[in-house]
């Protein structure tokens, strides 16, 4: 994400409002307050105090842990993790579809759990590990998730098949032994357009089964 | 169709039996021509055809390695970005690129001079006079810049100051009728149909917004009389008007390209339906040979029938990429997606079904209208005229301009609309006979399959419990509450179609690896696994030992992926191939080994030598024994065998819905949907497009609407939160059962599923609201609002029994 701006963000706007001070603005309102332990907000508001220095708006170093390894990249502060993903370290297997969190199609692990990539801004990530479709299962291998998907024909155009796979594959982390309704819930804000919910649900239940039996191919 | 099927052929041809009909007994004599291979047996009695088979590429899109055109990045590749009107009508007076040009990270600027997919006037001297194309929908592409990140493209877009000069808009469908309206083309103007289907036809008349009406093919002027006469005959009549709302595709990948214009071609990763079609129209527009114009599309994601040709993004990519020497990457953002990629058009439909006592239909008569926007193609009559035989009709459809994005082909135009009117009144029209609605069908439907499908979904479903409209007897006092449910069913029709331009290549290497190639793009149907299945078959390998690689202009052409007729087109070149390179296949090994052609033969995988002393080589053992590196065979679609008349896809689908009268929520509880699609090659890929046609259906029937804003001219719900589409929650339990339909048409008589699956789905939900809860709902989508309207709980404006007076 290269950035052809070198201005410097500090230099108060045409309203006498800095970047930085918008966002020192930002961290008292409540949604802002939400945001203040992560990454921006928390910077913005350490340099109103007088300590580091502003980040952005052109591109700044950061190191992201991505399926198991630390990268190094160049982001513009307002870039999303999807476009990092995507641009930055070309792991496409992760869509971008809606950008704005409708849809699903983008979602990553952050430590673990779901999360639409779309709408999370990389310098937010901190030093949570990502986890993208490509690294979900060591490499060699696939998930069960994804031997289900492929064996009940849980996938058609196959676009919304990987965030539909990480938040099949997140259920079963955390609830080995789901009900259909489970399942249901779990994928209940990924957006399929061919309309093969009927078969991620039994792909789901039966890579459940699999899981349990011991029997991970 | 891209191309038509030539009326006769001067092809050798011999004899031979087919399997003909539903079920094994009965059999046909088909001319077939010399090169081609012998019929097939029945399903069951082959060992890749007809099996369940997973996809090849499966693997691929659940680990997300399969690279999409949006994935696909090029070194040096620019990101461009549209400029798009906010007015609905306007004339652009000018436009000042200086600043988006002096943005650093920008490398070209484009100001459009023409726009694809809108219609055109037939006099272009007629346009109102202009400098730059004319906008005629909010959201009308103006400007585009190419720069080197996505960002830069967006800021510097910004930047470009465009001057308007806003001019009268009609957006509403009933207002763009009134003479006074403002005029959305100052003249004529026509639009060609995609691949895919759609187009309002050519030669037809247009006064004001109004284009038609186009009426039923080889209608004669006494005819309407005739059907008036005919009406008033009946012992009893149906008359009643049906709404629907546009509908817009929303594949999940957004129309686009990446395209790299270099010295010695075009090269051009699309999203596309056709890459066929995005090839011929970028060459045509650019003066390039098309054997310059390269074309791949590994894989794509979504398109219902929204995604053929070029584009104006395609148009803009190109021109972008030839101005600046680099490859680049163009794809609408959602709203864009929404406003100008497509969209089914609304409708409003008269429709009046007669019959008599004796359970016979005996007249119809169809007035619709329809706005596809700046485009065509919003006629709904094809179920009027092809589902039932009826003895009169007279239909006319009109298409309607308004200042809206272009209509384009979705998912059977026409018929999902033309269903959810005839399919209610077929279910109204056997109440008012007092006969049942699956016997009513059954007297006036001559289409074998569907006869099997209703007499099969009937037991399923459980048709003998439907209790009388409004009467469920656990709502009722009983344990239900405010839970009424009901049963529903629907049917469809579309049609057989097949484009010769399907081609296919099979390579058998000296290694004993195979390969299949085809220009075909996989959409989503799972054609690379079929192609697969069919080689597997032939060579008596298994689909997994088959490499097939497809979408690629560079290999033999391929079909176009809509129309369902994917599979039908191309399995049967795909087969011819494959048994003609197992033939020279043959032919060399037996050379080798100094044996007439006749002494070899290919079973199971392996090659049988049939002179003492007989031996058997595995496939690779005998694949060394050939003199070169490869042989290969090239087959294309050759005409349907037989006499040649039109053949008609059936399905018929049961709803079970459950209707909350107190907050007017609908859910669908279950479907069974019974489909023939000829000789089914993939089960298993065949049930899940019929998963996706019912779930499409559904979502069509209750949820999505398409909403602008009449004072502005602007839609309202430009993304995938407020443009509802059914999820997870809303996915009833389907059965699908499908049923082995032989026609006897080629060497694999596969046919198509892809339409017949979503056309019903609506119609039969309707009947199932009315089953359970005894009040019609004539106005998609069928929202609470409009049921608790339907059931005089709120006042209404319009669409159901409660405003309209219902059906007279």
């Amino acid at each position: 994400m290269a950035d052809a701006h070198d201005s410097e963000s500090s230099s108060p706007s045409a309203l006498g409002m800095s970047r930085r001070s918008f966002l020192c603005g930002a961290g008292i309102t409540a949604a802002g307050s939400a945001l203040l332990d992560r990454g921006l907000l928390q910077e913005a508001h350490a340099a109103s105090l007088g300590g580091a220095v502003a980040r952005g708006p052109g591109a700044v170093p950061v190191s992201l842990k991505v399926n198991g390894t630390a990268r190094a990249v160049q982001v513009e502060p307002r870039a999303t993790l999807a476009e990092v993903l995507r641009e930055g370290l070309h792991l496409t297997g992760t869509k971008v579809i809606c950008d704005r969190g409708a849809c699903s199609g983008c979602t990553v692990w952050l430590d673990g759990a779901p999360v639409n990539s779309c709408l999370t801004f990389a310098l937010d990530v901190g030093n949570r590990e990502v986890t993208t479709i490509e690294g979900l299962a060591p490499a060699g291998t696939v998930h069960p998730v994804q031997v289900a998907f492929v064996e009940h024909d849980a996938l058609q155009c196959g676009y919304c098949t990987p965030g539909m796979v990480m938040s099949c594959a997140a259920l079963l982390a955390k609830n080995p032994n789901p009900t259909l309704d489970d399942v249901k819930h779990a994928v209940r804000g990924n957006l399929c357009r061919c309309g093969t919910y009927p078969k991620v649900f039994k792909a789901t239940l039966d890579a459940a089964q699999a899981m349990r039996a011991g029997g991970a191919k | 169709m891209s191309a038509e099927e030539p009326k006769a052929t001067a092809l050798a041809t011999r004899k031979d039996r087919f399997l003909h009909g539903i079920g094994v007994t009965a059999f046909i004599e088909r001319n077939v021509p010399l090169d081609e291979p012998p019929p097939w047996p029945v399903n069951e009695e082959l060992a890749r055809v007809g099996k369940p088979t997973m996809r090849i590429d499966g693997r691929a899109k659940a680990t997300g390695a399969a690279r999409y055109p949006s994935d696909i990045q090029l070194p040096g590749m620019l990101y461009a970005r549209m400029v798009v009107s906010p007015h609905p009508h306007a004339k652009v007076l000018s436009i000042d690129t200086a600043a988006a040009e002096r943005h650093p990270g920008v490398r070209a600027v484009h100001v459009l001079d023409r726009v694809l997919g809108n219609a055109e006037l037939t006099d272009p001297g007629k346009e109102i006079p202009s400098k730059f194309p004319i906008v005629r929908f909010a959201g009308q592409p103006v400007a585009a810049v190419a720069a080197i990140t996505p960002t830069a493209a967006a800021e510097a877009a910004a930047k470009i100051v465009i001057e308007y000069e806003p001019l009268p808009f009609v957006v509403d469908l009933d207002e763009a009728r009134q003479a006074d309206a403002p005029r959305v083309f100052p003249g004529d103007a026509s639009a060609e149909e995609s691949e895919g289907g759609g187009g309002g036809g050519s030669h037809v008349p247009q006064v004001g917004n109004v284009r038609g009406p186009m009426l039923n093919r080889g209608a004669r002027p006494e005819d309407k009389k005739a059907t008036e006469d005919a009406l008033a005959a009946c012992d009893a009549v149906v008359d009643a008007t049906f709404r629907t709302q546009v509908q817009t595709h929303s594949a999940l990948e957004t129309h686009g390209v990446v395209a790299d214009w270099r010295e010695d071609g075009l090269t051009v990763y699309a999203s596309t339906q056709s890459t066929l079609s995005v090839r011929d129209e970028l060459a045509a527009i650019f003066n390039l040979p098309k054997a310059k114009v390269r074309v791949l599309t590994e894989f794509m994601g979504g398109g219902f029938g929204a995604k053929f040709g070029a584009g104006t993004f395609g148009l803009v990519a190109a021109t972008l990429s030839k101005k600046t020497g680099a490859p680049v990457r163009l794809f609408y953002d959602r709203k864009e997606e929404h406003l100008s990629a497509g969209n089914r058009p609304d409708s409003k439909m008269r429709l009046r079904l007669g019959g008599t006592k004796d359970g016979k239909l005996r007249a119809l008569a169809f007035e619709g209208f329809g706005t596809a926007g700046v485009g065509t193609g919003a006629g709904t009559a094809g179920p009027s005229q092809a589902l039932y035989r009826i003895p009169s009709i007279w239909t006319e459809e009109s298409d309607v301009f308004t200042h809206a994005g272009p209509g384009a082909a979705f998912r059977a135009p026409g018929h999902p609309q033309g269903c959810f009117a005839l399919e209610q009144a077929i279910d109204e029209l056997a109440e008012k006979l007092g006969i049942d609605t699956l016997a009513l069908m059954d007297a006036n439907d001559e289409h074998l399959a569907r006869r099997e499908e209703r007499r099969q979904g009937a037991e399923r479903i459980g048709w003998k419990r439907r209790h009388p409209p409004g009467r469920d007897p656990q709502g009722i006092g009983g344990a239900g509450g405010p839970i009424r449910r009901g049963i529903g069913v629907a049917q469809a029709v579309w049609y057989r179609i097949n484009s010769m331009d399907s081609g296919c290549e099979v390579r058998i290497s000296q290694d004993g690896s195979v390969e299949a190639l085809s220009a075909v793009q996989d959409l989503g149907g799972g054609i690379k696994t079929a192609i697969a299945q069919v080689v597997a078959e032939e060579l008596g390998l298994a689909p997994k030992d088959i490499v097939v690689r497809v979408g690629d202009t560079g290999y033999p052409p391929g079909p176009p992926s809509g129309g369902s007729m994917t599979t039908s087109s191309l399995t049967p070149a795909v087969r011819n191939a494959a048994y003609q390179a197992k033939l020279r296949f043959l032919e060399e090994i037996a050379g080798a080994l100094g044996l007439p052609a006749d002494e070899v033969e290919l079973s199971g995988g392996q090659v049988h030598v049939r002179t003492p002393p007989a031996r058997t080589l595995t496939f690779q053992q005998a694949a060394a024994r050939l003199r070169t590196e490869v042989v290969a065979a090239r087959a294309m679609r050759t005409p349907e065998y037989g006499d040649r008349g039109m053949d008609f896809l059936g399905g018929v689908q049961f709803a079970e819905v459950a209707v909350d009268i107190e907050t007017g929520i609908v859910k669908v509880e279950r479907v069974v949907a019974v489909h023939d699609c000829g000789r089914p090659i993939n089960p298993l890929a065949i049930e899940s497009q019929i998963n996706g046609g019912i779930l499409q259906g559904i979502s069509y029937a209750l949820y999505e609407d398409r909403r602008l804003d009449r004072a502005t001219g602007r839609m309202v719900n430009p993304n995938l939160e407020q443009y509802k589409i059914l999820g997870a929650m809303e996915t009833p339990e389907i059965e699908v059962i499908l049923i082995e339909n032989y026609l006897a048409r080629s060497s694999t008589d596969a046919g198509g599923i892809g339409e017949p699956a979503t056309i019903p789905t609506a119609a039969a939900v309707a009947n199932a609201i009315y089953n359970a809860i005894g009040v019609r709902i004539r106005e998609l989508p069928m929202t609470p609002a409009r049921v608790l309207e339907a059931l005089g709980k709120v006042p209404g404006k319009g669409g159901s029994d409660a405003t309209t007076g219902g059906a007279r």
